[in-house]
């Protein structure tokens, strides 16, 4: 049908390595994918008018893929909508409507480019990576340091979790694998010290890419985030322009709270981007629809597995692909 | 943001039908669709809710709602009982064997938090019943987990069963069980690996740790702030384990925590206990109760009634009004009241209570300052008896002592007594208007700080 073949060329054209991507989106997303599409083909095979019991189990559908209820209610609210507009009756005419409403809200403005890490090309760039406990900060910052390296930067790992037990050697562990260096203090030290030293030893041994690790922190803790304002504050009066970018790491399988993570996080650093962790579960990070509704934060990658390689940048279309693409090869 | 509170919701609904004799069908539609959306946002599982709001709908639309005077009131109050007893009662026991060493593994995904709470759990064991437990590092996978496990067990000054990161773990759990009968050490903590419940791999591989130490206990540690997945994560888990018990973390942060009941509701098993922070003593047995009201973030005037009235002493109370009316009412008693108040829980949660409180105005972002409590009770806790009882004697260097005394500054030690008799002042107004109405009404006030 048309949307879709339309999206699929889409995708194509954008993406010079587009089977090798999506093979990639396709097998991490398969537990997403195949509840998801599954349930909204049942769906529309089930119902044999579009009423308010239809309506009803979609907006079920969306909630549980951790859409986010106000932006489930705003896009069940546009498509009731389309349906008057279009005079639709029958369910399955809902399908290329359902999809196309869908992918408006994860294109956003369409805006490309924000979906990419900026960088400084001839001089030290700080990333700095912030989020609550447990989301795979360490783990995240290990595989993006493999990334970098992979495009020939000469990356360095700064310690700043000097609060968890074994966070430091976690980090100096990622370091041996990616055969990047790590910056540490002892455990317990004032993280912003730490991040200091880093960007000194960056700045003398020529370093590109700096990737400061942060303790996770919940973002209710005043005390903590303030130290995290701290840490930031360092960065920017040592390195102009930076932070270059300040990543914030989420669970996929954090609900409702990731939108207040999202907010909160900004508020003290700024975030300008997002690297959405364990999408391999059945989770279905449907959260990036409500985050890029309401706070417009980009997407810049996604964890879609344990292995180094697994983290990939961030695509739009390929995300999109990835959840429809049942609906996609049906057709 | 999006959280408002099922109370405050509820209310703009409930404007819409007071005026009416009657609470039609079509209201109570409306009301279950607000206690639907607070659920939902909540993170409660929708086929959880869809079940709730089914059963809710039933009783509201019977009797006991409709022929209410406030239909609104008794909704919530449904609603809250329905919640309570889906979450059941307290159960935070650990089981014992009857031949040492307990066994107890922990599991969950990544990052749920297994390997601090397995230090919390040994920690709570050790402390409240005076056990000897021994931690096991079975997660060989995560880097630097074993070290992490190893540190805490410093800090604790607590056994660590380890081994290298090639070593198989049902082997190291099964060699860790061998040395914990040796040292007679009666509870052998097992953390594994964080794993995806879709991992057919890695979970053969807790079955197979499961069939070769038997353990007593196996505890699913959920992040509270897990979405729809809960449900998906916390069946699978116990369909293939068994488990029997959930721990569940980081709720001392914002989330609203409806996983809890999407976790009970599905598995059916109790949620033992709440990690509440991040230090080695902050897991607390899990109260149901509270969380049900956490879930709704609702104001909920009963539960308000009810610490008021289990928390403020009938007869200290009355002394306190007697004081009040005699004008001898002293820095002391000031200090009483507000352990009174303290008692009942933090301001910011009393406040929530009170629906429609954060509608007011300067109220609804009012930050109360639990610290400022603490400089007030310091102050006055500084002062002499004979200071407390007639603060009018202060003088320069008196206030310079106190403030010394308490580590606050002189400015501040003012302010309080300037605030104390400003009260004093409105208490002789109220007292004087209460003696007018004494007459008529015969009713005389009912708590001292309301």
């Amino acid at each position: 049908m048309g949307f879709m073949d339309k999206l699929k060329a889409k995708f194509q054209r954008n993406q010079e390595n587009a089977e090798e991507v999506s093979e990639k989106y396709k097998d991490g997303m398969k537990k997403t994918r195949q509840t998801f599409s599954g349930k909204i083909n049942d769906l529309l095979a089930r119902y044999r008018k579009v009423d308010e019991d239809f309506f009803e189990d979609l907006e079920e559908i969306l909630i549980s893929a951790d859409t986010g209820v106000t932006t489930v209610m705003d896009l069940i609210d546009e498509l009731k909508m389309e349906v008057k507009r279009q005079n639709i009756k029958q369910p399955s005419e809902m399908k290329d409507v359902i999809s196309e409403k869908l992918v408006e809200i994860y294109y956003g403005d369409d805006d490309q480019e924000m979906e990419k890490l900026h960088l400084e090309k001839d001089q030290l760039s700080v990333i700095l990576v912030v989020g609550v406990n447990g989301v795979g900060k360490t783990t995240s910052i290990g595989k993006l340091a493999h990334n970098l390296k992979q495009e020939g930067k000469k990356v360095m790992l700064a310690a700043g979790d000097t609060f968890r037990a074994g966070a430091i050697e976690q980090l100096e562990v990622w370091g041996d694998r990616t055969g990047v260096d790590v910056v540490k203090q002892t455990s317990g030290s004032d993280p912003a010290a730490v991040i200091f030293d880093g960007i000194k030893s960056a700045k003398s041994k020529n370093v590109d890419v700096l990737i400061c690790d942060t303790a996770g922190r919940l973002q209710n803790k005043v005390n903590l985030m303030n130290e995290l304002r701290k840490v930031k504050r360092v960065i920017e009066r040592e390195v102009p322009n930076a932070p270059h970018e300040v990543l914030l790491v989420l669970d996929a399988t954090t609900g409702q709270n990731a939108l207040n993570q999202a907010k909160v996080f900004s508020e003290a650093t700024n975030v300008t981007g997002i690297i959405l962790t364990k999408l391999d579960g059945t989770a279905k990070g449907g959260i990036v629809l409500a985050i890029r509704n309401e706070l417009n934060i980009p997407v810049k990658y996604v964890g879609l597995g344990e292995k180094v390689e697994d983290l990939q940048a961030f695509d739009a279309h390929a995300f999109v692909y990835g959840l429809f693409a049942d609906l996609l090869e049906k057709e | 943001m999006a959280f408002e509170g099922l109370a405050d919701r509820l209310q703009s609904t409930i404007k819409k039908i007071t005026g009416k004799g009657k609470v039609s069908e079509q209201d109570v539609k409306e009301m279950t669709r607000e206690v639907r959306l607070a659920l939902l946002e909540a993170d409660v599982n929708y086929k959880v809710v869809k079940d709730l709001i089914k059963r809710i709908k039933e009783r509201a639309v019977g009797q006991e709602v409709m022929e209410s005077l406030t239909p609104g009131q008794q909704v919530i109050k449904v609603v809250k009982d329905e919640l309570t007893s889906l979450m059941g009662g307290e159960q935070s026991k650990i089981a014992v064997a009857d031949k040492s060493p307990t066994i107890i593994m922990m599991i969950g995904l990544q990052g749920a938090g297994k390997t601090t709470t397995s230090g919390k759990l040994a920690n709570l064991l050790r402390k409240k019943y005076n056990r000897k437990p021994l931690l096991v590092a079975c997660d060989v996978y995560r880097p630097a987990a074993i070290q992490q496990l190893e540190t805490l067990g410093k800090q604790l000054d607590m056994p660590v069963f380890s081994m290298e990161t090639e070593a198989n773990p049902v082997e190291i759990a099964k060699r860790a069980i061998d040395k914990a009968k040796e040292e007679h050490l009666d509870y052998v903590i097992i953390d594994t690996a964080g794993r995806l419940h879709v991992d057919n791999e890695l979970m053969q591989e807790l079955k197979q740790i499961k069939t070769e130490v038997q353990p007593h206990e196996i505890f699913l540690v959920v992040d509270s702030m897990t979405g729809q997945d809960a449900v998906n994560v916390a069946e699978s888990f116990n369909e293939q384990l068994d488990i029997t018990g959930v721990v569940l973390t980081k709720l001392d942060g914002d989330t609203r925590g409806g996983a809890a009941l999407s976790i009970k509701a599905v598995t059916d098993k109790p949620i033992k206990f709440a990690g509440m922070g991040e230090k080695l003593d902050e897991l607390e047995p899990f109260h149901p109760d509270r969380m049900a009201s956490r879930i709704l973030g609702m104001g909920d005037v009963l539960s308000l009634i009810e610490k008021a009235q289990t928390t403020v002493d009938e007869k200290q109370a009355k002394a306190l009004e007697e004081k009040m009316r005699t004008m001898t009412f002293t820095l002391d008693d000031f200090l009483e009241q507000m352990g009174q108040v303290k008692k009942m829980g933090p301001l910011d949660d009393l406040l929530a209570m009170i629906p429609g409180a954060n509608k007011m105005k300067g109220l609804k972002n009012a930050q109360f300052d639990e610290k400022k409590l603490l400089h007030v009770e310091a102050i006055i806790k500084s002062m002499t008896k004979k200071e407390r009882q007639d603060p009018s004697i202060m003088n320069a260097s008196r206030k310079k002592r106190i403030a010394l005394g308490s580590g606050t500054s002189v400015s501040e030690v003012n302010r309080l007594l300037k605030q104390f008799d400003e009260m004093k002042k409105m208490m002789k107004q109220m007292t004087n208007m209460q003696k007018g109405k004494k007459g008529k009404k015969g009713r005389g006030m009912g708590l001292p700080f309301m």
